[in-house]
């Protein structure tokens, strides 16, 4: 039985109750006294020349402050990309210019052209649209392959080409890996797209700066998942303000699914038009604008080839993939399709050479970086396809295939560089079959088939690198940025503690989790424990969150800090019991001596440190607050199998998903619930990848799917009730609580097996069909079923 | 928003007044104007109300016939079910507040290619009735967002015949849930009538072929294989022309079957 509030104990989300009753206090929620308006008169062409912005009738019309324009930052930091890749051949990537504004040029449909500062928002509309801009149309870039073309119109002239790098991992592989592949005695090879998302938040971004002329010092309220990078990267890069002049807000964040990570034009500007005009500027996206300025997700074009021996062992894989980057690198675009991509490629299974080659590529489009899971569902979307493929085409059993070919001895070192410290893949594939009342799936298609449907079950297993992680590693892979979480413990004197962290919550739950995880260490009720994120003013320098990182950095960073504290508190317990420290423990929030009926409570020790007339002053200070910087040593590595079982429409194409199973291994769980509410959105999401949504740019660059009216996200009645399993639990090895992290794992885990059913529903059904591009829309299905 | 003018009478007669002003807009519902207004996609210099008039709301069911108020929300449509499968595509259009304000006079005038009551008003041979005259179903929809009524004109009310039997099916679009295709099929003392929206490019229309293989012999049998041609059928990301042919006759059949 987990204590009550403590690990693994289901406590109810506290931080619902204000979020529930619209007590909640989000970045449009502030505002600030004297506040002005921005806003963004943005290209409605995805490429052109700038000849001329003439301001000068906007300028006079009512309410406008001051307007600007591309030129105001001349000489200003452009917005900085946070990741540096090498190419094939050692070369650092082409990295182009990315202006607040912009300048000389438009680069996709939603590029910032300039920005009005008005009285009312209403009066910053009105004058935007007078600007009056004399644009030059030039040809759109928008399709990757014809971007690389020789000859091809280029999206920055003072680049070489539309190619941002080509990446070959590991490239010292690649000639093993053409052999393996030519003396296999079964190649399987399927080309897909990994089609483009649009992440959209509950919440969209807002930005508000204000100057205080007094102090001299910045203030930015932003809807960000990382607060201290955004300091970091605007004041270092963008801006030129020193740390200590610049404060960073990031307070209720309602999603963010990696689109808040990154550091945008409208934080930078914000910032800045509030010192020019010495007042507080706002700026609240509308919806519209959200789907032309946040950075998108995915968008990769693959090939893979899956070779085999003839008793169906892996023998090699072999990918290539062009990677859509968009007009500009977005703060870690370059990373997604790279070390966050090709590291995966060996999934669950031990083939022994896997060469991936990425090339990244520049188009008149929106940014695209990461998007929950980032780079890790691309990955595992292809292996899985492309194995039950493979089962298909030698006529194996898919599970049986995937069993086989699993990875059963840990530390497993992969080809592609990275070591997985611990694992059991057959665990969660057996917790898998125990859900999905496999033998009765013919009885199920038969029921089905009566009715005039075609039923079909998808399987699929995942693995995924999270809990990002070790700094040196990313240092070497080309990370301008550390990955340490932090933390800072204040015990305050009559027992009750803040915990300050550098982690970020913008749904995750943390000001339920984190409390539980001090709760269970000290031995005291949870609601003694109150966490802080997402001001850079009063929490420890931090690194945010992203990468399934929280509870296994973040929360590592906590435990570090409060076993300082329980270290401390030790020393002063013995002192008040006089006994010696070794033999003071600590249990249900009661210090006592071992042996001895000696003990003094959590809360007398707390008001010890704080007034320290019976004290050991010559040993330690007074107070009890501490801090800690973690750095993990490795990645964690959570893994699952998933099911889907999906009937088909033959006559519509429609896909309906009758029951969707998925089981985890996340280590050790703090909160059951909580893990449970991640894995449900993160399928909700993937299965909103595999039947839904789907950003699509015309040949002009024009975004097509602009709105909710032609962008499908998925709602409740989208998606089944699911099943899962959280009991096969290997506790990662190398970080204290022994957790793995879980916000990406649905996300990463649930499209391919919802894709594989389609395709396993249309081949009981005769038709020939190997494969589907996502969304697997109803229009796709029956033109695949009627050659159409 | 660009800033306009408000006025909300209380008679047909002064909403007809205020709507002489020039670049003046009727406001029923809202839930298709507003979002155009938010949206700067529109700059009417006024808008005219319809949500005082007494006289625009409610349903009367009489004999042969069932009239409902031009003002009349969809969710009290979806309420009434003087003729169910009216109702029943009513209480299925958009989410719960879309349908607390939206109104069929609303719907009908607008005349979204992709809507669900233009279906309804053709299939079961509806007069749409206004301040100045009463139109027959078959002369009022021209196409894509475009009616039969005058500047200024005004939508009072639509007086739809008891059908013997009907049926609404549609395919939604995944994205807006608007209809892909959506058929109304209805059997009524003159024959019967297939009307067909979210298909065409030149919107609601009746499928003839349909109605002369059904007025024989009213099964889903009678349409086996039928599709109307591809061409003139919208294509777009959601699906093609040959798509929506199929749904059409897809959706035919089954309105034929739930229909009995
Ligand atoms: C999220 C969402 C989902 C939707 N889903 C669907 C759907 O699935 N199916 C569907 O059919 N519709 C759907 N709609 C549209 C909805 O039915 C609208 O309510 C309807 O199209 C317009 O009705 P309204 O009363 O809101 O009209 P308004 O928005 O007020 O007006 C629409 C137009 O009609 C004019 N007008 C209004 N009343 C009259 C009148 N009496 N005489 C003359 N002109 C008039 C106005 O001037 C305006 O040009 C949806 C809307 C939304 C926002």
């Amino acid at each position: 039985m987990p204590m009550d509030g403590g690990i693994g104990a289901s406590t109810k989300r506290r931080e619902d109750v204000r979020f529930l009753t619209g007590a909640g206090n989000y970045t449009d929620d502030i505002n600030v006294n004297g506040q002005a308006y921005v806003a963004f008169l943005r290209s409605d062409v995805a490429h052109g020349k700038i000849k001329s912005v003439d301001t000068s009738d906007a300028a006079g019309m009512p309410g406008v402050i001051r307007i600007f324009t591309g030129a105001d930052f001349e000489g200003i930091g452009g917005l900085p990309c946070g990741w540096q890749v090498t190419d094939r051949h050692g070369e650092p990537m082409q990295e182009p210019a990315h202006p607040v504004l912009a300048q000389g040029k438009v680069r996709h449909v939603g590029d910032p052209i300039a920005a009005v500062v008005a009285e009312t928002l209403e009066q910053a509309k009105d004058a935007a649209e007078a600007i009056e801009v004399d644009l030059e149309e030039l040809p759109a870039v928008v399709d990757m392959k014809a971007a690389l073309v020789d000859g091809a119109v280029k999206v920055h002239d003072d680049l070489t080409s539309n190619l941002c790098y080509d990446w070959g991992f590991v490239e010292e592989n690649r000639d093993a890996v053409d052999q393996a592949i030519k003396s296999a005695a079964h190649v399987t090879t399927l080309e897909l797209r990994n089609q483009r998302l649009v992440a959209n938040p509950m919440e969209p971004r807002v930005a508000i700066g204000d100057f205080n002329r007094a102090t001299g010092e910045s203030t930015l309220y932003t809807t960000s998942q990382n607060p201290h990078v955004i300091r970091l990267l605007m004041g270092a890069f963008v801006l030129g303000i020193p740390e200590h002049k610049l404060r960073v807000v990031a307070p209720d964040v309602g999603g963010g699914f990696g689109s808040k990570i990154f550091h945008y034009a409208e934080e930078a500007f914000c910032t800045f038009a509030a010192k020019a005009i010495n007042r507080p500027v706002k700026w609240t996206a509308s919806r519209s604008e959200a789907f032309l300025s946040d950075a998108q997700g995915r968008d990769h074009v693959t090939k893979i080839e899956l070779a085999l021996d003839a008793d169906n062992n892996f023998t090699a894989i072999r990918t290539e993939t062009y990677a859509n980057m968009g007009a500009y690198l977005s703060t870690f675009a370059p990373s997604v399709p790279t070390w966050l991509h090709g590291t995966l490629m060996a999934g669950n299974y031990k083939t022994p050479v896997i060469y991936v080659n990425v090339k990244a590529v520049f188009t008149n489009t929106v940014p695209v970086d990461a998007y929950r899971g980032a780079g890790r569902p691309e990955a595992t979307f292809q292996l899985e396809r492309v194995i039950d493929k493979a089962a298909r085409e030698l006529g194996v059993d898919p599970i049986a295939l995937r069993r086989q070919n699993f990875v059963t001895e840990f530390p497993y070192a992969t080809p592609v560089a990275v070591e997985y410290d611990t694992g059991d893949y057959n665990g969660t594939m057996d917790a898998l079959e125990r859900m999905i009342d496999r033998d009765g799936f013919a009885a199920r298609r038969a029921a089905s088939e009566a009715k005039g449907k075609l039923r079909g079950l998808g399987i699929n297993c995942y693995i995924e690198a999270c809990g990002i992680a070790p700094s040196q590693l990313v240092g070497q892979l080309g990370a301008r940025a550390g990955l340490y979480e932090s933390a800072t413990v204040r015990v305050n004197a009559t027992g009750g503690i803040v915990v300050m962290t550098g982690s970020h919550s913008h749904g995750q739950g943390h000001e339920t989790t984190f409390p539980q995880v001090i709760a269970e260490m000290i031995g005291i009720d949870a609601s003694m424990v109150e966490i802080e994120h997402g001001d850079t003013q009063n929490t420890p320098m931090g690194m945010g969150t992203y990468g399934s990182r929280s509870i296994a950095v973040g929360g590592s960073a906590m435990v570090r800090a409060a076993e300082k504290i329980i270290a401390k508190a030790k020393k002063i317990a013995a002192h008040l019991m006089e006994a010696a420290e070794a033999d003071v423990e600590l249990k249900d929030g009661q210090f006592s001596v071992a042996g001895t009926d000696k003990s003094v409570a959590w809360g007398d020790v707390c008001l010890a440190a704080y007034v320290p007339h019976n004290y050991p002053l010559e040993e330690i200070e007074p107070g009890l607050e501490e801090t800690a910087f973690y750095d993990p040593s490795n990645f964690t590595y959570p893994a699952g199998a998933y099911s889907c079982e999906v009937e088909v429409d033959p006559e519509t194409g429609k896909v309906e998903i009758c029951s969707f199973a998925a089981a985890d291994d996340f280590g050790n769980i703090i909160n059951p619930m909580i893990v449970d509410g991640q894995v449900h959105g993160g399928i909700g999401q993937g299965i909103g990848q595999a039947l839904l949504e789907n950003c699509v740019y015309d040949d002009q660059g024009q975004l097509l799917s602009a709105s909710f009216m032609d962008y499908a996200m998925p709602r409740a009645d989208d998606v089944p009730f699911y099943e899962v399993d959280h009991s096969s639990r290997t506790p990662c090895t190398h970080n204290p609580l022994g957790v793995k992290g879980c916000g990406e794992a649905g996300a990463i885990g649930s499209p391919p097996s919802v894709v594989n059913a389609v395709i396993d529903a249309l081949q009981s059904g005769g038709h020939d069909v190997d494969h589907i591009d996502m969304p697997v829309s109803p229009s796709r299905v029956w033109a695949a079923m009627n050659n159409a | 928003m660009y800033a306009f003018d408000f006025e909300r009478p209380s008679t047909v007669a002064d909403a007809v007044a205020a709507l002489s002003a020039e670049d003046a807009q009727a406001l029923s519902g809202g839930q298709t104007l507003i979002p155009t207004l938010k949206q700067r996609l529109a700059s009417p210099s006024k808008l005219v109300s319809l949500g005082g008039i007494a006289e625009l709301q409610g349903i009367t069911s009489d004999g042969d016939a069932v009239t409902i108020g031009a003002g009349t929300t969809h969710a009290a449509v979806a309420a009434d079910g003087s003729i169910p499968a009216l109702s029943a595509l009513a209480g299925n259009i958009g989410d719960p507040a879309v349908r607390n304000r939206g109104t069929i006079g609303g719907s009908l005038a607008n005349n979204d290619p992709a809507a669900c009551y233009p279906s309804a008003a053709l299939g079961l041979g509806a007069t749409i009735v206004t301040n100045a005259r009463e139109i027959v179903a078959d002369d009022f929809f021209q196409g894509l967002f475009t009616t039969a009524l005058d500047e200024g004109e005004i939508i009072t009310a639509v007086r739809f015949p008891k059908p013997q039997a009907a049926n609404y099916q549609k395919f939604e679009q995944p994205a807006s849930r608007f209809a892909l295709v959506g058929v109304f099929v209805a059997k009524g003392a003159d024959g019967v009538r297939v009307a067909v929206t979210g298909a065409s490019e030149d919107g609601v229309f009746r499928w003839s072929e349909a109605e002369a293989a059904l007025g024989s012999n009213f099964s889903a049998g009678a349409l086996d294989g039928m599709a109307p041609p591809a061409d003139g059928m919208i294509s777009d990301l959601h699906g093609s022309a040959a798509y929506r042919a199929n749904l059409v006759g897809v959706m035919t059949r089954r309105a034929v079957a739930a229909a009995g």
